[in-house]
């Protein structure tokens, strides 16, 4: 076909919105990957960071991301694949209890980050935390009833169970009904269909799911500068109720509270790579699994 | 041939005249009842589900907790006004009633409109770049891009929704507003433009997606007809495709919106973070009501009149985007159903 003037305007300006974006992410990349590479060394990865929070490494912010981000995927995960499994498995399209789950699953992706540090707060720390103390301690000093990483990873596993139920649910949908037909008709129940041939044959997209929650809850910030995360913590958290770093924190406070911060630059573009590295690897890898089992179904 | 969820209702009641109803006691029949574990993991399956909806719940409840005792708390009442949350006041050394927020003031101020203005401000200017940008890109690659162009592009744009929002805050902070300041010469290094250029990063890619799938959905029997009328390409996309997305379109603005208005660590980080009562001039320094709730939360005893304020903001800022999620899926929900009605 032809493409006459206008064509080419229209294609061009388009083009050019993709093309500014696209730059943008480029310089963004560029940028960090360029100042951020140079820092990164063994030391940088492994050592504990000095007074300055400038000096020596980021490991306790690492341990602590790392720690965070497993916790809150022992909570959220099981709660969103037993969602996706109702929502797909059990409930009638029609029901009206679907419709509502599906609804507040909406709704909660849409609720902002800063809103779930809030009801943490709120939420996990006073009322929870706060009830358990004055229920086993008379002493007045808060023991669970205060911002730590347990709270942090129970409202983080909050904030991503939307991203776990929809991509389930997805992954759920894509197992053929013949299959579960074929397993009904062999006098199997509901449930060992379930959990026999539906579950193990949505695998890779569940895997895909979980991991695209972990990296969007591994980077997630505003809810946890109030529910445990600590600006500069010399030891490693062993404890479900001690606060920890945080690399996304780290970033945060580094870039806005650091006295000098010309002289933090290097260390900030050197955490923010991290940060980024942890995110982007997770993502890619939640990709591959993707188009991989999408292959394998297709057979 | 049965449908899925019906077949295993049919071979549910095959079993039953088979072998006499569940509640049978006589041995051959408990056999073959599903065992109780089973069942024990269905019921846990449908009260888990249930946690959604809960979350949903508990999150407006327990914010409103923190929040409303400030309608009968004589503390609250002994150091603000609730009318000053809303309304200029005239301040003791002031010309003439303002709005200002200035919690570490003496008297402390709480007026809550200089922030309202700070994120519309900043989500408006933020909607104004990412939405031709956005549409921009959805109309290339549905409409220009070769198809394996295409299946490079929408995996790169979701990498960028991808990445944390304190990184591109950081990005805002570090490297474009050095840029925007040695480019436009702004007077404050932080400002509501650098921290739009930073929030649009975040909402292009949402209205980018849903955008690009509207476009997608148009049935080709309406391009192709429009084509085979000898219509330029051109036209059809403006004059065809586009219409027939617009709801599509719609629901992507409404939710970019939405995340715009709620994003904090992007304007905590870039816009500079002063109470600016300033309506019109973008290139002064704002605060936004997440930032706020952010910056100062940490700071405030628990049950001061500063922390219940704060709660409120919260509870608004919940039930703006609330509405907001709502209207968006109402819109996409209608949309699928007149999609698939007309194929």
């Amino acid at each position: 076909m032809k493409y006459t003037k206008k064509d080419w305007l229209l294609g061009g300006l388009t083009g050019l919105a993709l093309v500014v974006i696209l730059l943008l992410l480029g310089v963004l990349l560029g940028q960090i990957v360029w100042h951020g590479a140079p820092v990164i060394s063994v030391e940088f990865l492994t050592e504990r960071p000095g007074a300055d929070m400038i000096s020596g490494g980021i490991w306790p912010a690492i341990y602590g991301t790392v720690f965070m981000t497993l916790l809150m995927t022992l909570a959220g995960v099981p709660i969103g694949i037993a969602t996706a499994i109702f929502l797909s498995e059990y409930a009638s399209p029609r029901s009206r209890l679907a419709k509502l789950v599906r609804i507040a699953v909406n709704n909660l992706a849409g609720v902002p980050s800063i809103v779930f540090g809030l009801f943490g707060l709120g939420f996990f720390i006073i009322f929870v935390g706060g009830g358990i103390d004055s229920l086993l301690y008379d002493d007045t000093t808060p023991v669970w009833g205060k911002p730590s990483i347990l709270w942090a990873s129970l409202t983080l596993a909050i904030l991503t169970l939307p991203v776990v139920i929809v991509t389930t649910e997805e992954a759920l949908r894509t197992v053929p009904r013949e299959i579960r037909d074929a397993s009904l008709a062999l006098g199997a129940t509901r449930f060992q269909t379930v959990y026999k041939i539906v579950l193990p044959n949505a695998k890779g997209g569940i895997l895909t799911g979980v991991i695209l929650a972990v990296s969007r809850g591994a980077g997630e910030v505003a809810p946890i500068i109030f529910c445990g995360a600590a600006n500069f913590l010399p030891y490693l958290p062993t404890d479900l109720r001690d606060m920890f770093m945080h690399l996304g924190y780290h970033v945060y406070a580094l870039a806005t509270q650091s006295p000098n911060v010309d002289a933090a630059r290097p260390t900030l573009f050197g955490t923010v790579l991290v940060l980024l590295v942890l995110t982007f690897s997770l993502n890619l890898l939640a990709v591959i699994i993707r188009a991989r089992s999408r292959a394998a179904l297709r057979i | 041939m049965v449908e899925g969820p019906d077949g295993a209702k049919a071979v549910e009641a095959g079993r039953r005249v088979a072998f006499g109803p569940r509640q049978s006691r006589s041995k051959l029949a408990s056999s073959f009842r599903t065992p109780l574990w089973h069942r024990v993991a269905e019921k846990t399956i449908a009260l888990l589900a249930l946690t959604a909806i809960a979350a949903i719940a508990l999150i407006f409840v327990f914010i409103a907790r923190e929040a409303v005792p400030m309608f009968w708390e004589s503390d609250f009442a002994q150091e603000v006004e609730l009318q000053d949350l809303f309304f200029a006041k005239q301040w003791h050394g002031y010309d003439e009633p303002v709005y200002i927020w200035q919690p570490v003031g003496e008297p402390s101020k709480y007026n809550v409109i200089p922030l309202f203005v700070g994120s519309l401000k900043v989500t408006l200017l933020a909607m104004l770049l990412s939405v031709p940008l956005g549409i921009g890109c959805a109309i290339f690659t549905a409409m220009y891009a070769p198809r394996r162009f295409r299946e490079i592009v929408k995996p790169i744009i979701e990498l960028l929704a991808g990445i944390p929002s304190v990184v591109l805050g950081f990005f805002a902070l570090m490297v474009i507003a050095s840029w925007a300041q040695a480019t436009f010469g702004f007077h404050f290094r932080l400002n509501a433009i650098v921290a739009a250029i930073g929030l649009a990063l975040t909402i292009v890619p949402v209205i980018f997606t849903i955008s690009e799938d509207a476009l997608q959905a148009v049935p080709s029997t309406l391009t192709e007809a429009a084509l085979a009328l000898g219509a330029r390409k051109y036209q059809v996309a403006l004059r065809v495709v586009l219409p027939a997305a617009i709801p599509g379109i719609a629901a992507g603005v409404v939710l970019g919106f939405g995340r715009a208005i709620g994003e904090t660590m992007i304007v905590l980080m870039a816009s500079g973070n002063a109470a600016i009562m300033e309506l019109f001039d973008f290139t002064t320094s704002v605060r936004t009501i997440t930032a706020t709730i952010a910056a100062e939360l940490g700071e405030v005893a628990q049950g001061d009149p500063h922390w219940r304020i704060l709660f409120l903001l919260g509870v608004m800022l919940f039930v703006v985007t609330f509405v907001l999620n709502l209207v968006g899926d109402l819109i996409i929900q209608r949309l699928h159903q007149r999609v698939t009605a007309s194929s």
